[in-house]
């Protein structure tokens, strides 16, 4: 609740109570905004996989009255790079065998990759459950709520494993930099009041109860522009483009 | 067929937080000293400079500075009546890799333990008597006391530049500062970081209820500080990207900040990284080690002999070097005779969440990584156990460290798992809730161990290192009370709704708990329950010393890294002014 020293940073912050951290965005215009304009280029998920993906995702986290959701904040795209990468092939996976069934506290034991992993799962689930993409929300609500407890075998692979590495990854990509594909524009970063890459809170960290109100930072914004380009400027002034740092530290 | 280099007086078995002090230490003894580090060179320039730094995605879930368990890792099982698994993907606790090793992606959080956890089985006999637990714990004493190791304490805490207010200067005790710590002989070289808000909720609520709360010691600076080394750190900026992240600052204490830069000036030091230790090698009588055998990047088998062996690996990965190098009894559970992989312990944690109303604004994401107020009424044997049927304690405080989303959204118990609803719950609580953490000790038992995996082998074909851990009944039962301490303070905070997390059984390696797994390699006065003396010698092959968390004979509250820190100082000091002019057993 306390005001910032000097007036050259009234700008940047407001104090707390008319307004609150998540309501500093105007939530369901960014929404509206950020909806992708065109198909994604997918490097990894055949078009049924995507469609799939797409689906699920929005259920997972979606667009509602807080602000965007998965699929506008781009987590398919981050999911795609993400399976085709280092990680989609078993990066810092333990991969010799012999593989046997654990206990819960033992962890991971299946013999796949992520990519085979989602590969197997989609396949099947596509073959099993295709109408999945044409139900209406609430519907499809119901089924992801049953593969969460469900141990029908896809492909290889728990039902509820696929589920929870499918929920784990989407948020992930809800709330990892923009430079990895998904929380486009930093929608996820800014509907909670997260920062995101900036480093240094040294003056305001003892300025208790402070409304902090600043644009978030991502790692793509060291000087040479932003990753991610809109044709619809912001409005408001916490996010203003680069209007929104906090004054360099003084020692 | 080895590759047989020249000899050196020193190797040093990893060039972590103790490779880096036992390298000047003997270096400035004017010893010859070879480092072998199986990770890369890595420098705060340019290795851990931002924005790229700041990138939770890739340091704090794909753990970057971690070590590779495509090549490595650990097997576990709770109990020997299992089969252990692989820990396929590392997440329970992270052993790092690369120069510096894990004082890289450190918190920070800089402890020294009571006179009654290094003495813990006299103390509890003398003030509870001898039957107070049961047979199957084999807590017992280190064979140091507080008293031998505070001028190492000392000497480590001003290398590092510890921020902090002492409590208890020569018995003097000082409001503010911990009142309840051991004596120490002067103050912390820097003064304590700024208090953020949730600590200060913490502060007010904790001394309305009659404790005792002070500024957690942290080894991310709280103003600029030159160390005896002749290093200098700079402020904290309280970033919010300390632990499993590098620091771009040069404001947290690592071996790249306060050591590095002196050693390897030294024209006696020689670094190699990318080597990967296979063995220590004993000559025929098995009594003397004659260096050390590795692989290099290349794949190129190389012999390095020494006349003196230093093991300062991750705690865990000494006990396996032991076994691997055949130096000890290894432990066996079945019949308690055996020493290497014994007493293997942990750390029992646990939290409480106060989720506040929307007008409190806690923001998270200005946090260091140990910054933060904490209370020591429950630590150790600060408190009177007679009536509670445990024996050790937890430190508790308001010590978060960040507000990185991926890891931290935290949600009111009920709420869904995705969907709308949880979104919500989210957005509602991110920046409106405080975590408590109760940070407690981790008692030894019969059952409890390490050992080499029967099954599983590493990228090199050696086998891995099993474990075998469950959280046993006394520690459950700490974690019982002292999380309940912390929830009447947490609810004297005054937020809507308290929602306390004791530790449960089972121990599982799937949450992050803790990365201090101590104990393996004990050190003791009696070598039948222990594998070093009381100067980390090994009590076999007395060429070989070795440093790390596996030395301690059960866990104490506070975070290990103070205490490893002094043991190096510790065992340092006995090489130089002991072994060198007698090398052999320095106790009997």
């Amino acid at each position: 609740m306390n005001e910032p020293a000097r007036p050259s940073r009234r700008r940047f912050f407001k104090a707390a109570g008319a307004a609150g951290v998540a309501s500093a965005v105007p939530a369901a215009a960014s929404a509206q905004q950020h909806a992708p304009a065109h198909a994604e280029t997918y490097l990894f998920f055949n078009p049924a996989e995507a469609a799939f993906i797409e689906a699920a995702v929005a259920r997972l986290i979606p667009k509602d009255e807080t602000g965007p959701g998965a699929m506008e904040a781009g987590v398919p795209a981050y999911l795609d790079r993400q399976l085709a990468g280092a990680w989609g092939t078993g990066e810092r996976l333990y991969r010799s065998g012999p593989w046997r069934e654990g206990t819960p506290s033992q962890g991971y034991q299946l013999p796949f990759t992520p990519q085979e992993l989602f590969r197997n799962a989609i396949r099947a689930l596509n073959e099993r459950h295709g109408d999945f993409v044409k139900l209406a929300p609430q519907e499809q609500d119901k089924f992801l709520d049953s593969l969460h407890s469900s141990k029908e075998d896809l492909g290889g692979v728990p039902a509820s494993v696929f589920f929870e590495s499918l929920l784990e990854a989407t948020i992930e990509g809800f709330f990892s930099d923009p430079a990895h594909g998904g929380n486009r524009d930093m929608v996820a970063w800014k509907m909670i009041g997260f920062p995101g890459a900036y480093a240094d809170f040294y003056e305001l960290v003892d300025q208790h109860g402070l409304a902090y109100n600043s644009a978030p930072t991502s790692l793509a914004e060291d000087g040479r522009g932003r990753i991610h380009i809109h044709p619809v400027a912001h409005t408001g002034a916490s996010s203003s483009a680069g209007g929104g740092r906090a004054p360099a530290k003084e020692r | 067929m080895a590759t047989r280099l020249p000899e050196t007086d020193v190797v040093l078995l990893g060039v972590g937080l103790v490779g880096s002090i036992l390298g000047r230490e003997l270096t400035k003894a004017g010893l010859k000293v070879v480092g072998l580090e199986r990770g890369e060179p890595r420098y705060t320039v340019p290795d851990f400079q931002g924005p790229a730094m700041h990138d939770e995605l890739r340091y704090s879930v794909r753990k970057s500075l971690m070590v590779d368990t495509t090549k490595e890792t650990y097997t576990f099982r709770n109990a020997s009546s299992e089969t252990a698994l692989p820990i396929r993907r590392i997440q329970g606790f992270l052993p790092g890799t690369g120069l510096g090793g894990s004082a890289v992606h450190w918190n920070g959080q800089t402890w020294r333990f009571h006179d009654a956890d290094f003495r813990m089985r006299s103390h509890a006999n003398e003030r509870y008597g001898r039957e107070f637990l049961g047979l199957e714990y084999q807590f017992q004493d280190w064979g140091v006391t507080y008293a031998d190791l505070e001028p190492y304490y000392d000497r480590f805490e001003y290398l590092l530049g510890v921020s902090g207010k002492a409590g208890n200067l020569g018995g003097k005790k000082i409001p503010g500062g911990n009142v309840l710590e051991e004596p120490r002989s002067r103050d912390y070289p820097t003064p304590p970081q700024k208090e953020p808000y949730g600590s200060a909720l913490f502060r007010k609520a904790a001394e309305g209820l009659g404790y005792h709360p002070f500024p957690q010691p942290s080894s991310n600076l709280s103003r600029p500080y030159t160390n005896p080394e002749g290093q200098t750190l700079q402020t904290c900026m309280f970033c919010g990207y300390c632990e499993r992240y590098g620091c771009e600052h040069f404001a947290k204490s690592s071996p790249q900040t306060v050591i590095l830069p002196v050693l390897l000036k030294d024209r006696n030091f020689t670094l190699r990284t990318h080597c990967q230790v296979q063995r220590v090698n004993l000559d025929s009588s098995g009594k003397q080690a004659t260096g050390v055998t590795y692989i290099d990047a290349k794949g190129q088998e190389i012999e390095q002999p020494a006349k003196l062996v230093i093991v300062g690996l991750f705690a865990l990965n000494n006990v396996r070097m032991l076994l691997l190098s055949k130096i000890g009894e290894p432990y066996d559970p079945a019949s308690g005779r055996g020493v290497v992989g014994r007493n293997y312990s942990y750390q029992t944690t646990s939290g409480v969440n106060v989720f506040f109303d929307e007008k409190v604004n806690i923001n998270p994401f200005m946090r260091s990584g140990a910054c933060g107020t904490v209370i020591a009424d429950f630590v150790s044997d600060n408190f009177d156990h007679a009536k509670l049927g445990f024996l050790g304690g937890a430190y508790i405080g308001e010590v978060m460290s960040h507000g990185r989303p991926i890891e931290f959204h935290p949600v009111p118990p009920g709420t869904p798992a995705w969907g709308s609803e949880w979104k919500k719950a989210v957005v509602r609580s991110y920046n409106h809730t405080s975590v408590l953490n109760i940070h407690g000790s981790s008692i030894t038992t019969r059952a409890n161990y390490l050992d080499l995996d029967p099954t599983y082998r590493d990228a090199w074909g050696q086998p891995l290192l099993r474990m075998t851990f469950e959280f046993p009944e006394n520690d459950v039962k700490m974690s019982a009370f002292c999380t309940d301490r912390a929830t009447d303070i947490a609810k004297a905070m005054g937020g809507r709704q308290v929602v306390p997390s004791p530790r449960k059984r089972p121990y599982t390696t799937t949450q992050y708990q803790s990365t201090h797994n101590t104990g393996g390699t004990v050190m003791g006065e009696d070598r039948s329950t222990s594998v070093l003396n009381r100067f980390c010698q090994s009590w076999d092959v007395p060429n070989v010393f070795v440093i790390g968390a596996s030395n301690f004979p059960q866990n104490a509250s506070y975070n290990p890294t103070d205490t490893v820190g002094a043991l190096a100082y510790w065992a340092a000091d006995a090489i130089v002014k002991q072994y060198l002019k007698s090398p052999g057993p320095l106790a009997t």
